[in-house]
C-alpha cells in the first residue's frame, strides 16, 4: 500500500468515524456505581496465592511428615 | 486525553497504600479522561461508562503494584485499553458498531461532502469487522491521530508493532471495501 492509498483510507475512515476532539463527560456521575462495585466485589486473591496454597496442601498430602515442619514455620 | 495531574505524589502514594479517599480523588480527576479514551475505542457511550468503572476497579485491585515513577495516566490508559479490548473481543463482529453509533456521533466538521452516507456506513461496518487488536491500533493511531508511542504504551507493544497493526488493519479494510465495490 503506497502513501496515497494510506492517506485516502485515513480520510475515508475519519469521515466514517469522526475523531473525538475533546474528552466528553460521562452522562452520569460514575462514582456512586464505583462505590457499589467496591462494596460488592471483594478484592480477588492473586493466582500465585492459590498456587502456593495448593502446593502446601499437596505437600502435606504426599509427605505427611512435613506437616510439623510447616506448622513450625506458620 | 489523559493529562498529568499537578497534585503529585502524596495522593498517588496514599492510593498505592490502599487509601480509598485517595482513590476517589484519582477517580474524580481522571474519570473523564479514561471515559474519553475508552469511548474513542468502543464508540458506545453506555459501554464506555461501564468500562470506565471496570477500569478503575482493576486499578483499585492492582493498587499495590502501582509504580508512581511510571505515572498514573499511562497506567490507567493501559488498563483502560485492555478493558476495551476485552469488551471488543466479546462482541460479535456484526454488532461491533451499534446502530446508535451512527446517530450519536456527529459527522466530522471536515467530512468530505463527496463521500455519501452509505459509503461512510459501509466503511464503519467494515472497520467493525476487523480483529479487535488491529481495530484498536488503527482507531487510535489513524482516526484519533494519537502519537504512536502513546498507542504502543497503551497496548503494551512496540512502536514497530503498532505500525504493523495499522498497516494490516488498513490493508484488510481496503480489501473488505473493494469486495463491496468501494474503491478507496
Amino acid at each position: 500500500m503506497n502513501q496515497n492509498e494510506h492517506d485516502r483510507l485515513k480520510r475515508l475512515l475519519q469521515d466514517a468515524l469522526p475523531p473525538i476532539e475533546t474528552d466528553p463527560e460521562p452522562n452520569r456521575d460514575l462514582w456512586p456505581e464505583m462505590l457499589r462495585k467496591l462494596d460488592e466485589r471483594p478484592a480477588a486473591v492473586p493466582w500465585f496465592d492459590w498456587a502456593l496454597l495448593g502446593g502446601l496442601v499437596g505437600m502435606a498430602a504426599f509427605f505427611p511428615a512435613s506437616i510439623p515442619l510447616l506448622l513450625y514455620y506458620l | 486525553m489523559l493529562r498529568v495531574a499537578s497534585d503529585g505524589s502524596e495522593t498517588l502514594d496514599k492510593f498505592r497504600r490502599g487509601d480509598i479517599d485517595a482513590f476517589e480523588t484519582l477517580f474524580r480527576q481522571h474519570q473523564r479522561a479514561v471515559y474519553g479514551w475508552i469511548l474513542r475505542i468502543v464508540r458506545d457511550s453506555a459501554a464506555a461508562e461501564d468500562l470506565t468503572i471496570e477500569t478503575f476497579w482493576r486499578l483499585h485491585v492492582a493498587h499495590a503494584r502501582f509504580d508512581p515513577a511510571r505515572g498514573f495516566e499511562a497506567w490507567a490508559r493501559r488498563i483502560a485499553t485492555h478493558a476495551a479490548f476485552d469488551w471488543l473481543r466479546r462482541r460479535q463482529p456484526e454488532s461491533a458498531m451499534p446502530e446508535q453509533f451512527f446517530a450519536e456521533l456527529p459527522t466530522s466538521a471536515a467530512a468530505n461532502p463527496a463521500v455519501c452516507d452509505e459509503i461512510r456506513r459501509k466503511t464503519a461496518l467494515a472497520f467493525g469487522r476487523l480483529p479487535p487488536r488491529l481495530r484498536i491500533a488503527a482507531i487510535l493511531a489513524v482516526v484519533e491521530e494519537r502519537p504512536q508511542k502513546e498507542v504502543a504504551e497503551a497496548l503494551g507493544i512496540s512502536v514497530a508493532a503498532v505500525k504493523l497493526r495499522v498497516f494490516r488493519a488498513l490493508r484488510l479494510l481496503r480489501k473488505d471495501l473493494q469486495q463491496q465495490g468501494i474503491t478507496p
